[in-house]
C-alpha cells in the first residue's frame, strides 16, 4: 500500500478563546487516514466533531498540531475537498440546479448533464428551478449533498449529512454515498449521531469523548459491503460502539457530580 | 357559484384538492386585493377638494380647484414651457444622480471589500455625512457658479451617501458561513464577488438606490430654487412670485408623478432581482 497518499492528523489541539476564557475543545487528536478510507466519527454533542472537520478542511488554521494531506498542510483552497456542513448552507439567491453547479457553468454540456444526473440521484426531480426557501430541511440537505458529490472530490467531509432525512431517504442516500465512495476511491470522513449509520458505512468508527474532545477509541469494522444490519457480526460491532459511548456518558456524569477542581487545565 | 358541502373527511380532501393553490398564493387567500386600491384615497380627496372650491368656500388664489389646475397643466403643456422645464430638470437629476450614486456604489463596495480602504475613507465619509448637504449649496454656487455643474454636484452629493452607506452595509452583511462554502467550493475572486457578495448585498444596494433617488429630487428642487432660470423647481418659485397658485400645484404634481414613477421602477427591479427572498408581505 502506498504510504504517501493519506491524511495525517498529528497532535491536534484546539482552544477557543473568548471573553469567558479559554475553552479547550480538541486535545491531542492523532489519526492517519489512507486515501480511499471511509471513517465515521461519533460522539456526544459539543465534543468538537464539527470543529475537527473544519480544521481538516483547512477552514480553521488556528490550532496546534498538523493536519497534512499527502504531506502538504491542508488549505481550504487546496486539493478538491467536498464539505457538507451541518446546516445546508445553500445560496438563497440560486435555484437548486444553480446551487449544485455553484461556480461551474450550467452552459457547459458536461456540467449540465452531471447536474441533471445528480438531481435525479438525490431524488429532487422537478425541483431544479426551485429556490431554497421553498424546500424542506431534508430537501435542502440533499441539494447540499449533490453540490459536494458533483465535484468528485478526493476527500469528502460530511457533518451529519443525513440528520434531517426520513429513514427511507436516509437509507437511499447512504447507498448513493457508498456508490460514490467505491467508484471514486474518495476518502470519506462522516460525522453522525446515529450508531447504525456509523457502523453500516465505515471501515473504522472513531468514538470521541467530550470536554475536551479526544479520541476515546477507534473501532475497526471489517465487514464486506453491502452490510446487513441484522447479521450477528454487525450487531456485535454496533454493541461495542454503543458500549464505548455509554461508558463515556457514565464517566462524564460522574465527573459532573463530583466536586469541581481546576477546570480546563493548562 | 355552488356552495360546497363538506360532509366527510373524504369530502374535505376533495375540497382541498379542488382549491389547491400554489404556495405563493396561499398567503393571499381570504384577502383579495381590490383593484387600484391605492387610488381610492386620492380620488376621495380630489372630489372633496373640487366640491369645496365649487362652493367657493376658499379664494382661488389660495387654493385653486382641481379643474383649474388641470387647465393650467394643459396650457403649460401646450405652450411647451412645462416640457422644456421638465426636460432640463430630468437631465440635471439623472446626471447628478448617476454621478453621486455611481461614486457611492463604487466607494461603498471598496470600503466593504477592503478593510484598509474602509479605515482610510470611512471616517471622513461619516463626518461629511453629518453635514446637511443642502447647507453646502452656497459653497457650490461660489465655487462653480450658477451653471449646471453646481446643480449636478449638489444632487450628486446627496445621492452619494445613501448609496455608499447601504452598499457598504450590504457587503458587510454577507453571511460568514457562506464565505466558508465559497472557500470550500474554490470560488475565485471574481466568482466570490459575482456569486456571493453582489447577490447578498443587493437588497441593501436597492434600498440605497431608492433613498438616493429621493435625495436627488430634494437636491434638484433646492438647486433650482436657489439659483436657476429654468426647470420645474424654478417654475414653482416663479409662479409663487406671481401668485399663480395653480402653476405651483402643477409643479408639485409633476414632482409627485415622477417621484412615484421612479419609485415604482425600483420596486419592479426589487421584485425582479430579489425573487429568491422570503419576506413578510403584510
Ligand atoms: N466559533 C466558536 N467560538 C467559540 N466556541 C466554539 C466555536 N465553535 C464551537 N465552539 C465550541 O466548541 C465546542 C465544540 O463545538 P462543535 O460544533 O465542534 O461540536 P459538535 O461535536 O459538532 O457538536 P454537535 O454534535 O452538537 O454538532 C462547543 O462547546 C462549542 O461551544
Ligand atoms: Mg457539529
Amino acid at each position: 500500500m502506498s504510504a504517501i497518499e493519506e491524511l495525517v492528523i498529528r497532535d491536534l489541539s484546539k482552544t477557543f478563546i473568548s471573553s469567558q476564557g479559554a475553552l479547550s475543545v480538541l486535545r491531542d487528536i492523532d489519526m492517519q487516514i489512507p486515501q480511499g478510507e471511509f471513517v465515521t466519527v461519533i460522539g456526544p454533542s459539543g465534543c468538537g466533531k464539527s470543529t475537527l472537520l473544519k480544521i481538516i478542511a483547512g477552514l480553521d488554521a488556528q490550532h496546534e498540531g498538523d493536519v497534512t494531506l499527502d504531506g502538504e498542510p491542508v488549505r481550504a483552497s487546496g486539493v478538491d475537498k467536498g464539505f457538507i456542513f451541518q446546516e445546508h448552507r445553500l445560496f438563497p439567491w440560486l435555484t437548486v440546479e444553480e446551487n449544485i453547479a455553484a461556480n461551474l457553468s450550467l452552459k457547459h454540456r458536461e456540467v449540465r448533464d452531471k447536474v441533471d444526473k445528480m438531481i435525479h440521484l438525490v431524488h429532487m426531480d422537478g425541483f431544479a428551478k426551485t429556490y431554497p426557501r421553498q424546500l424542506s430541511g431534508g430537501m435542502a440537505q440533499r441539494v447540499a449533498i449533490a453540490r459536494a458529490f458533483i465535484r468528485d472530490p478526493k476527500v469528502l467531509l460530511m457533518d451529519e449529512p443525513f440528520g434531517a432525512l426520513d429513514a427511507f431517504t436516509r437509507a437511499h442516500m447512504q447507498e448513493v454515498l457508498l456508490d460514490v465512495w467505491l467508484q471514486n476511491q474518495t476518502t470519506v470522513i462522516l460525522v453522525t449521531h446515529d450508531i447504525d449509520e456509523a457502523v453500516v458505512l465505515a471501515q473504522r468508527v472513531v468514538v470521541m469523548s467530550a470536554k475536551p474532545g479526544t479520541i476515546r477509541t477507534i473501532v475497526p469494522i471489517d465487514l464486506p459491503y453491502p452490510r446487513k444490519r441484522s447479521s450477528t457480526a454487525f450487531l456485535e460491532l454496533r454493541r461495542e460502539v454503543l458500549n464505548q459511548l455509554e461508558a463515556h456518558m457514565m464517566e462524564a456524569h460522574a465527573v459532573i457530580s463530583a466536586p469541581l477542581n481546576d477546570e480546563g487545565g493548562q | 357559484m355552488h356552495p360546497i358541502h363538506v360532509e366527510t373527511a373524504k369530502d374535505i380532501q376533495n375540497v382541498n384538492r379542488r382549491t389547491s393553490v400554489t404556495p405563493m398564493a396561499i398567503a393571499h387567500v381570504g384577502r383579495k386585493r381590490l383593484p387600484f386600491v391605492g387610488s381610492y384615497l386620492p380620488i376621495v380627496v380630489l372630489v372633496i377638494w373640487q366640491a369645496v372650491c365649487s362652493l367657493q368656500l376658499v379664494i382661488p388664489a389660495i387654493l385653486p380647484s382641481p379643474l383649474e389646475i388641470a387647465v393650467a397643466f394643459w396650457q403649460l403643456t401646450r405652450s411647451g414651457v412645462l416640457i422644456s422645464d421638465l426636460k432640463i430638470s430630468l437631465i440635471r437629476v439623472v446626471f447628478g444622480f448617476l454621478l453621486g450614486a455611481g461614486l457611492g456604489l463604487v466607494t461603498g463596495a471598496f470600503a466593504g471589500l477592503y478593510k484598509r480602504f474602509e479605515d482610510v475613507v470611512d471616517p471622513s465619509v461619516q463626518m461629511l455625512r453629518t453635514v446637511p448637504h443642502l447647507a453646502i449649496t452656497p459653497l457650490f454656487i461660489l465655487w462653480l457658479g450658477l451653471g449646471e455643474w453646481s446643480k449636478d454636484v449638489l444632487i450628486a452629493t446627496g445621492a452619494f451617501f445613501p448609496m455608499y452607506m447601504n452598499t457598504f452595509m450590504g457587503i458587510r452583511s454577507v453571511d460568514a458561513k457562506l464565505f466558508e462554502v465559497a472557500r470550500v467550493l474554490q470560488f475565485n475572486r471574481v466568482q466570490q464577488f459575482t456569486k456571493l457578495m453582489l447577490p447578498a448585498a443587493l437588497p441593501n444596494v436597492l434600498l440605497g438606490l431608492r433613498l438616493a433617488i429621493g435625495v436627488s429630487w430634494l437636491g434638484l428642487v433646492v438647486a433650482e430654487m436657489l439659483g436657476s432660470s429654468s426647470g420645474v423647481g424654478y417654475l414653482i418659485l416663479n409662479a409663487q412670485q406671481f401668485s399663480q397658485t395653480d402653476v405651483v400645484f402643477v409643479g408639485l404634481i409633476i414632482f409627485a408623478l415622477i417621484g412615484k414613477l421612479s419609485d415604482s421602477f425600483v420596486r419592479l427591479l426589487e421584485r425582479r432581482l430579489l425573487r429568491w427572498r422570503d419576506n413578510y408581505i403584510g
